[in-house]
């Protein structure tokens, strides 16, 4: 007994953390996570600014939690006005808008609901709550789930009102996206996320391109006065890294089976 | 983690037999090629479920040990408690300790959120109650054998619980190894407190989460056969480093 408790203490202790370069900590959203681009941006900004960025991958609803916090040093998310009310309330410094790319709605490549027909996501909420087919919702406070949601009220749509073919599963884009390819269920998900994952089964994008679906990112510094621990000057650099031309190159020419993903628009903060 | 070797382009395959083969085949190139990424998680995962195995050990054997010699008062209740808290949910641990640990909460201080300490804390909670609960019984059993003996000899109580502890070591390894088989394999509480970051807090049961959430169901599967291949290892790498075999005992 002695023995096993000793190599296994050994075994611990003989772990050696190599020393390593400034570490950060980033919460995410998963979509821009299932993306695969911060697997493109990650060793650019450790090569450029030393910077060891960590992510935390978590939906927007909660990366707001982790900077309200303090837990992390800095965020990026994509639900407009709750990035405004969280600096609004003094958790965060600014937000400063660094890319965009959109929302699109996927489906059966059959399209029984017809959403294809549509002219904009008005119609497409229309067709699906007079289709009744089954609609997977993230349903987890994400920022995709609040463009859903809002998509429904711009609609005149109240989706607590709706029946059993409306099934928010709680869940990250991935986890809904298997969920919407098993039940061959319409969704609403970003570019990205969709064009990334690998368990299609029969979906496919039906409806994309209304001025609505824009899917904008934004950086925003936790507020380093309520946090002393926060490490301000790393997310500075961060931040001047994600707004350098540098970073422009990297996100307009990632690409996805030919498709670009994502395009840069960062500008002075607003 | 990038396309490994041998991964085959599925886009539009979803039949589950073919999925389960690619699984195999994902998890024997991840062997072969001993992908770094995967050593990595591979040690990370034994390091923190590893320590959780110390730590609840020493805390949870000589406690069921304790518990099955000892007579009080509410004795009946503190074993009922322990062995209803075998059943304690990861994720409300993980939720627990993330509020304890999280810069706002009262141990914030320490900055030890995200970071595979926080993640030893949740599952020495999760395991403890059940390696205690599991030592309890076999001691009990064993202190019905053992009990005139050591009352005549006049023995004191930490000599009792030493004496039962050392004679019943393999059941108290039973114990252990079932407190490593739930730790290795949770994800809930992990998931919370470790933030699955990549090369900091990422380990196996998190990234099987990760990559069945991109859809790259081979890899995950890849990825949990090399989990239940390591718990093997590990349960008989311990087995043989305590010769259970061995003193003409089976």
């Amino acid at each position: 007994m002695m023995r096993i408790v000793l190599s296994a203490i050994l075994l611990v202790f003989a772990w050696g953390s190599a020393s390593r370069a400034e570490q950060m900590k980033l919460a995410v959203t998963t979509s821009f996570h299932n993306s695969g681009l911060a697997d493109i941006l990650l060793p650019a900004i450790l090569r450029d600014t030393g910077l060891d960025v960590q992510l935390l991958v978590v939906g927007t609803g909660q990366a707001l939690r982790l900077g309200r916090a303090g837990d992390v040093d800095a965020i990026l998310v994509h639900s407009r006005a709750d990035e405004v009310e969280f600096v609004a309330r003094g958790y965060g410094t600014y937000r400063r808008e660094i890319m965009y790319n959109d929302f699109v709605f996927v489906g059966p490549a059959s399209d029984p609901a017809a959403i294809g027909a549509a002219k904009n996501a008005t119609q497409v909420m229309h067709a699906l709550a007079l289709a009744k087919l089954p609609f997977v919702s993230r349903g987890d406070d994400s920022g995709t789930h609040k463009k859903e949601l809002s998509l429904w009220r711009a609609a005149g749509l109240d989706h607590t009102e709706f029946g059993a073919w409306y099934r928010a599963v709680g869940a990250g884009m991935g986890a809904a996206l298997n969920t919407g390819s098993a039940m061959n269920a319409y969704l609403l998900s970003d570019r990205a996320s969709w064009q990334n994952f690998r368990n299609k089964g029969d979906l496919a994008i039906l409806s994309a391109g209304d001025p609505a679906l824009i899917n904008q990112y934004a950086y925003i510094p936790v507020n380093p006065d309520l946090h002393g621990h926060i490490k301000a000057n790393r997310a500075a650099r961060l931040e001047i890294w994600l707004t350098s031309d540098s970073a422009k190159t990297l996100i307009n020419d990632y690409k996805i089976s030919g498709m670009t993903m994502f395009t840069f628009n960062a500008r002075s903060a607003d | 983690m990038s396309p490994k070797p041998g991964q085959v382009d599925r886009a539009g395959l979803v039949h589950a037999m073919s999925d389960i083969f690619e699984g195999l085949k994902a998890a024997f190139w991840l062997l072969v090629a001993l992908d770094r990424d995967l050593v990595e998680i591979t040690l990370r995962s034994l390091q923190v479920s590893l320590s959780a195995l110390v730590i609840a050990s020493a805390i949870g054997l000589p406690f069921g040990t304790w518990l099955a010699i000892r007579r009080f008062r509410h004795r009946r209740t503190a074993i009922a408690v322990m062995n209803a808290l075998m059943g304690l949910p990861p994720v409300v641990v993980g939720l627990v300790v993330y509020m304890l640990f999280s810069r706002t909460g009262p141990f914030g201080v320490f900055g030890l959120l995200f970071t595979p300490a926080a993640m030893i804390i949740a599952q020495v909670i999760i395991i403890t109650p059940l390696i205690a609960s599991i030592a309890h019984q076999s001691m009990r059993e064993l202190w019905a054998d053992y009990h005139d003996l050591l009352i005549s000899l006049n023995t004191g109580h930490w000599q009792r619980i030493r004496t039962l502890m050392w004679d019943g070591r393999r059941a108290l390894l039973t114990a252990s190894l079932a407190g490593f088989g739930r730790a290795i394999g949770e994800v809930g509480a992990i998931m919370i407190v470790g933030g699955n970051i990549d090369h900091a807090t990422r380990v196996l049961t998190t990234a099987i989460a990760l990559e069945t959430g991109k859809g790259d169901f081979a890899l995950a599967l890849g990825l949990g056969c090399v989990l239940i291949g390591l718990a093997i290892v590990v349960n008989l790498a311990i087995h043989r480093l305590s010769r259970t075999e061995r003193d003409g005992r089976w």
